[in-house]
C-alpha cells in the first residue's frame, strides 16, 4: 500500500514545503490587511479547505485543529477583554454595567461598564484578524513538514539545518523520557517534598537527556556529520571572516536605522553592504561543501501555483487595503459589505486546493498502515 | 585488511587495554566477547574513532586500514571506511523516515544523486526492509530498527561494519533475522565485521573467529573452537560440550546433535528434574482475572488470567510489543487497565496510594536508572529507607545479600548493569513487597551476571516472594522459570511448567533441549544426570 501509492506516476507526491509557506504567508498578510468579517471569514474558510484537502499524514497533519481552537480562543478573549475593560462612551448601548470604579494610580483602565455593539464589534473584527493569521500558520505547519523545510536550507547553513532537525526529533523522546521516569519513581519511596521531588523527576530525565544526545552525536559523527571535506584552512579562514564581516555589518547597519540620530551612511548603506558580504560568505561556504540531498523536493508547476496564489492574495489585499479603505475597514456602525476585488482575495487562497497533487503521505493512507 | 598495532587505552589510574595486536581480514566476522566492563565497546570504540574522542581516556598505538595510520582521522573522516552501529539504534536515528535515514549517509559523503537513489533501492531489498521504507523510525519494532541502523551505515559502502550488541534488546526470533541478514553481508559483499555480543550462544556460530578481552588488558583472538574450550564466557552448547568431553567443541545445535548420540543414556527420572514442577500447592499472592489494557486504539493486553504465587517464579515471555511490560505495569497497579480485576492480598492494586501500592507489589522497570537519582549509593539506601518508613540500614543489608561488595560512595551510574539493576531491586524491596516483578531484567548481563540474577530471583522466591519477570532470554527463563507464560499480540498463548512450554516452541527452545529433547533445559541437570551416571 506504502509503495504504490509512492509510485504512481505524477500522482500523489508533497509539495515543496517553501511553496506552502509563500501561500500561508501571503494570505495570511491579507488577513493582516483588513478588518473585515466577511473577507477574513472567507480567508479562514479556503485556508480550511486547502487543509483538510491536502494535509500530510506525519504528525505535524493532525496539528491543524489546535491552531483552529487558538484561533477560536483568541476570538473570544478580544470580545471578552472589550467587555471587561470596556470600550467607547458612544453607541448603542446593548448592557448597561455598572463600572467598577478603580483607584487614581489606574487612571486610563475601566473595569466593565456600559457595554456597546460597536467596542463588542470591533473586538471581534479584531480577534477575527488575529484568528486569520493564526489559522494561516497553524495550515503552514500542517500542510508541510517543518522539518522538510528546515532541510531545504541552503548547503552552508546546512549544519544548523540538521541541529534544528535534531532539536524538533528530541522533543518527543523527552515527554517519552519524562513519562517513563514519573512512572518509575512512583514505584519507591522518597523525598516528596518540594524541592527533593523536582530533583527525583528531573536528575534522570537529565542523565538520560545527555546520554541520548551522546549517543546521538557519536551516530552523527561516524555517519560523517561535519566532515570538512577538501577545504583547506584557508579557503575555511576566508569564509569565517566573510560571515563575520557582514554579521558585524548587518548590526551595525540595524541599529543606525532604528536610531534616527546615528550618521545616515551607517544605516541603509551598511546594512546592503552586511547583506552582500553575507551572501559572498554563503557562496563561499556553499561551494567547500561536497554534500548532496537525496531526493529533494522538486518545484515545479504546482509549487509555482501555490506560491504564487500567495503573492497574488498578498498584492491584491494590499491594493484594496489603500484604494478601497471603506471595504478594507468597514466601520462599526455599517454592514460590512465586499468589493468583487475583495471577493476576489477572499476566494483565490483555495487554488492550492485543486492545483496541487495529493500528499504522498495523506492522512488516510496513514490509517491503513496502521 | 583493518590493524590494530599495540592498541594501549588507560584512563587516568585504569587501565582498560594494552598491547592489543588484532588483523582483521576481508569478509571476515569477528567476535567480541569478554565479561561486562572488560573494555568490549572500548575496542570497538578505537576501530570507529569514537575512543578517546568521545570517552576521554588516552590512546597509545597504531589502527591501520590497508597499511596507512587512521587513528589520528576523526570517526567523521572515517565514514565512508567503517561503519558503526551503537546498541539502541534509535538513539543514532538522524533523519525520520527509513528511506532518509538510509540516505543520510550518503548525503555527507557527497555522493551523486543517481548513485544515492540506486543504492537506497539496492540496500532496500538487501536488508528485506522495502515495505518499511516510508515509515517513521519511531514506529518500528526493534528488529527494524537495527536492520534499518545497519543499512543506514552499508548505504556508504564501508569496509568495516562494526555493531555493538547488535541483538541485546530484541526477541529470539528478531534477533535471528538481524544475525542472518549479518551473515548474508559477510558471505555476499565480503565485508568485515567486528561484532561485540554478550548472547554468545546466538553469534557464536556464525563467527570466523573470536576476539576474547581477557579482561588484564590484553586479548586472545582464535578460532572460535579454541577460544571457547577455557573462555569464561560460553553458551550452553560449549558448556554441555566442555561437560561431555566433545571433541570438537560443538558451535552448534547440528554439530552437538551429532555428538549427543554418543551421551550414554542419561535417566531423566531424576529427581532434580521433577521437584520443581511437582512443588506443593503454593498460596496465590496476586489474583488477575480478565485484564484488558488499551493504549488508544492498540489492544496491549487482551483478557489475560494470571495468578502468581508465593515461593514461584513466573517469566512472560513473547514478543517485543506483545504486551509484557503493559501487563506487568497493569499488575503493579499504576498503568492504566480498562477491565478485569486484579487481587493482591485483598486489595486491588489499582485503588491503592501509591505509597500503599509499594508494599504490595514491587516493580523494577527496564530501565533500572530511571528508579535512581541521588549521587551515591549510601544516599540511594537511606532515602529508600525512609520512604519506605524501614529501619535505617534496611536497604543497605538487602543490596548487601543481593550484591555483596558494593561500596557506599559509588555513583549509581557507575556501578555495572548487574550492580544498578540489584540496588534498584533492593530501594524496591525496602517497602517489602510480597509481589516482586522485573521488566527486562537481563538486558546488558553477561553469563556470570545473569547467574547471579538467577541467584537472586531463586533467593525471592525461597523467601516465599512471588516473582514475574519477562525476558527474551530463553536460557536464563529455562533457569529460573516454576512457569511460564508467553504472550502474543496481548494474549496468553501458553503457559505452563517451562520443560513444557519452552520445550514445546521452536523459537524458545534453549540449547540444551534443542540437543538433548524434551525433558532437559539447563547444563546443570545433565551434569547432575551424568555425575548419577558415573556412579
Amino acid at each position: 500500500m506504502t509503495a504504490s501509492t509512492l509510485t504512481r506516476p505524477g500522482l500523489a507526491r508533497d509539495l515543496h514545503p517553501l511553496a506552502w509557506w509563500a501561500w500561508a504567508v501571503g494570505l495570511a498578510t491579507a488577513a493582516s490587511l483588513t478588518t473585515n468579517p466577511l473577507l477574513l471569514v472567507l480567508v479562514m474558510g479556503s485556508v480550511t479547505l486547502v487543509v483538510m484537502a491536502r494535509r500530510s499524514g506525519h504528525p505535524f497533519g493532525r496539528s491543524f485543529r489546535l491552531y483552529a481552537l487558538l484561533a477560536a480562543l483568541t476570538v473570544v478573549l478580544r470580545v471578552v477583554f472589550r467587555i471587561l475593560f470596556g470600550g467607547q462612551e458612544v453607541g448603542h448601548v446593548l448592557l448597561d454595567l455598572p463600572e467598577i470604579p478603580l483607584p487614581t494610580w489606574a487612571a486610563g483602565v475601566r473595569l466593565l461598564g456600559p457595554v456597546t455593539s460597536e467596542a463588542l464589534l470591533a473586538g471581534l473584527y479584531d480577534g477575527l484578524r488575529l484568528a486569520a493569521v493564526i489559522l494561516c500558520v497553524g495550515a503552514a505547519n500542517s500542510l508541510a513538514n517543518p522539518k522538510r523545510l528546515l532541510a531545504s536550507v541552503p548547503p552552508a547553513l546546512y549544519e544548523i539545518g540538521t541541529a534544528l532537525v535534531v532539536a524538533v526529533t528530541i522533543f518527543p523522546q523527552l515527554a517519552d523520557s519524562a513519562r517513563r521516569v514519573r512512572a518509575a519513581q512512583a514505584l519507591r519511596g522518597g523525598s516528596t517534598t518540594g524541592v527533593g521531588r523536582l530533583r527525583r523527576f528531573l536528575v534522570p530525565v537529565l542523565e538520560d537527556a545527555l546520554e541520548r544526545s551522546l549517543a546521538l552525536a557519536a551516530g552523527m559523527d561516524t555517519r560523517g556529520y561535519g566532515r570538512s571535506g577538501g577545504a583547506s584552512p584557508r579557503e575555511r579562514w576566508v569564509t569565517g571572516s566573510l560571515l563575520l564581516l557582514a554579521l558585524t555589518g548587518i548590526c551595525v547597519g540595524t541599529y543606525a536605522w532604528l536610531d534616527p540620530t546615528a550618521p545616515r551612511v551607517l544605516a541603509v548603506p551598511m546594512l546592503g553592504a552586511g547583506v552582500v558580504v553575507a551572501v559572498l560568505g554563503l557562496v563561499s561556504a556553499g561551494r567547500r561543501v561536497q554534500r548532496t540531498r537525496y531526493r529533494p523536493d522538486p518545484w515545479r508547476a504546482p509549487e509555482l501555483v501555490t506560491a504564487g496564489t500567495g503573492l497574488v492574495v498578498a498584492v491584491l489585499g494590499w491594493y484594496v487595503a489603500h484604494a478601497q479603505v471603506v471595504v478594507a475597514y468597514p466601520g462599526v456602525d455599517v454592514a460590512p459589505y465586499l468589493s468583487p476585488l475583495a471577493l476576489l482575495v477572499g476566494v483565490i487562497g483555495i487554488l492550492p486546493a485543486v492545483a496541487t497533487p495529493v500528499p504522498a503521505s495523506a492522512p488516510v493512507r496513514r490509517e491503513a498502515v496502521a | 585488511m583493518i590493524e590494530l598495532r599495540g592498541i594501549g587505552f588507560h584512563y587516568d589510574q585504569e587501565v582498560v587495554l594494552s598491547g592489543v595486536d588484532l588483523t582483521l581480514d576481508e569478509g571476515e566476522l569477528v567476535l567480541v566477547s569478554g565479561r561486562t566492563g572488560v573494555g568490549k565497546s572500548t575496542l570497538l570504540g578505537v576501530v570507529t574513532g569514537l575512543v578517546p574522542r568521545f570517552t576521554g581516556g588516552v590512546l597509545t598505538g597504531d589502527v591501520l586500514l590497508e597499511g596507512q595510520s587512521i587513528v589520528e582521522q576523526p570517526p567523521r573522516e572515517r565514514a565512508h571506511l567503517v561503519g558503526f552501529v551503537g546498541q539502541d539504534p534509535l538513539a543514532g536515528f538522524v533523519a525520520d523516515t527509513v528511506e532518509e535515514e538510509l540516505a543520510y549517509g550518503m548525503e555527507q559523503l557527497g555522493t551523486a544523486p543517481e548513485t544515492m537513489r540506486r543504492r537506497v533501492e539496492e540496500t532496500l531489498d538487501l536488508l528485506g526492509i522495502a515495505d518499511l521504507r516510508a515509515r517513521d523510525l519511531r514506529t518500528l519494532s526493534g528488529g527494524q530498527q537495527q536492520r534499518v541502523a545497519i543499512g543506514a551505515v552499508l548505504t556508504t559502502h564501508p569496509r568495516v561494519l562494526v555493531l555493538d550488541e547488535p541483538t541485546s534488546a530484541l526477541d529470539p526470533t528478531a534477533a535471528e533475522d538481524v544475525l542472518a541478514t549479518i551473515t548474508r553481508l559477510v558471505h555476499d559483499l565480503g565485508l568485515t565485521v567486528l561484532l561485540a555480543e554478550h548472547r554468545l550462544e546466538r553469534v557464536v556460530p556464525f563467527a570466523d573467529r573470536i576476539c576474547l578481552v581477557t579482561g588484564d588488558g590484553g586479548v586472545r583472538v582464535g578460532d572460535p573452537r579454541a577460544v571457547l574450550t577455557d573462555s569464561p564466557v560460553a553458551p550452553p552448547l560449549v558448556e554441555l560440550g566442555r561437560l561431555a568431553g566433545w571433541q570438537p567443541l560443538p558451535l552448534t545445535v547440528r554439530d552437538a546433535r551429532r555428538h549427543a548420540r554418543t551421551l550414554p543414556e542419561l535417566s531423566a527420572r531424576d529427581p532434580a528434574v521433577h521437584d520443581r514442577v511437582a512443588a506443593p500447592a503454593a498460596e496465590p499472592l496476586v489474583v488477575a482475572r480478565g485484564v484488558t489494557v488499551v493504549h488508544g486504539r492498540h489492544v496491549a493486553v487482551r483478557d489475560v488470567d494470571l495468578t502468581l504465587s508465593s515461593g514461584r517464579t513466573t517469566v512472560l515471555m513473547g514478543r517485543n510489543g506483545s504486551g509484557k511490560s503493559s501487563l506487568i505495569w497493569a499488575l503493579q497497579g499504576s498503568g492504566r487497565r480498562r477491565s478485569g480485576s486484579i487481587d493482591v492480598a485483598g486489595s486491588d492494586p489499582a485503588e491503592l496510594a501509591p505509597a500503599q501500592r509499594r508494599t504490595h507489589v514491587g516493580l523494577v522497570p527496564q530501565t533500572a536508572a530511571d528508579l535512581l537519582y541521588l549521587e551515591t549509593v549510601a544516599d540511594e539506601c537511606a532515602a529508600a529507607d525512609l520512604g519506605a518508613e524501614a529501619a535505617p540500614g534496611t536497604c543497605r543489608d538487602l543490596l548487601d545479600r543481593l550484591a555483596p561488595g558494593i561500596e557506599d560512595a559509588v555513583h549509581p551510574r557507575d556501578l555495572s548493569e548487574g550492580q544498578r539493576l540489584a540496588l534498584a531491586l533492593s530501594v524496591v524491596l525496602t517497602a517489602r513487597p510480597p509481589v516482586v516483578l522485573l521488566d527486562e531484567p537481563t538486558r546488558g548481563l553477561d553469563y556470570a551476571g545473569k547467574a547471579e540474577l538467577a541467584r537472586i530471583v531463586a533467593d525471592l522466591a525461597a523467601d516465599d516472594h512471588a516473582v514475574l519477570l519477562a525476558t527474551h532470554d530463553v536460557e536464563f527463563a529455562a533457569h529460573v522459570a516454576d512457569e511460564v507464560v508467553v504472550m502474543a499480540e496481548g494474549e496468553v498463548v501458553s503457559s505452563g511448567p517451562p520443560r513444557r512450554v519452552l520445550a514445546e516452541s521452536p523459537s524458545f527452545a534453549p540449547q540444551v533441549t534443542k540437543v538433548l529433547g524434551a525433558p532437559w533445559l539447563v547444563v546443570e541437570e545433565v551434569a547432575a544426570a551424568m555425575g548419577g551416571v558415573a556412579r
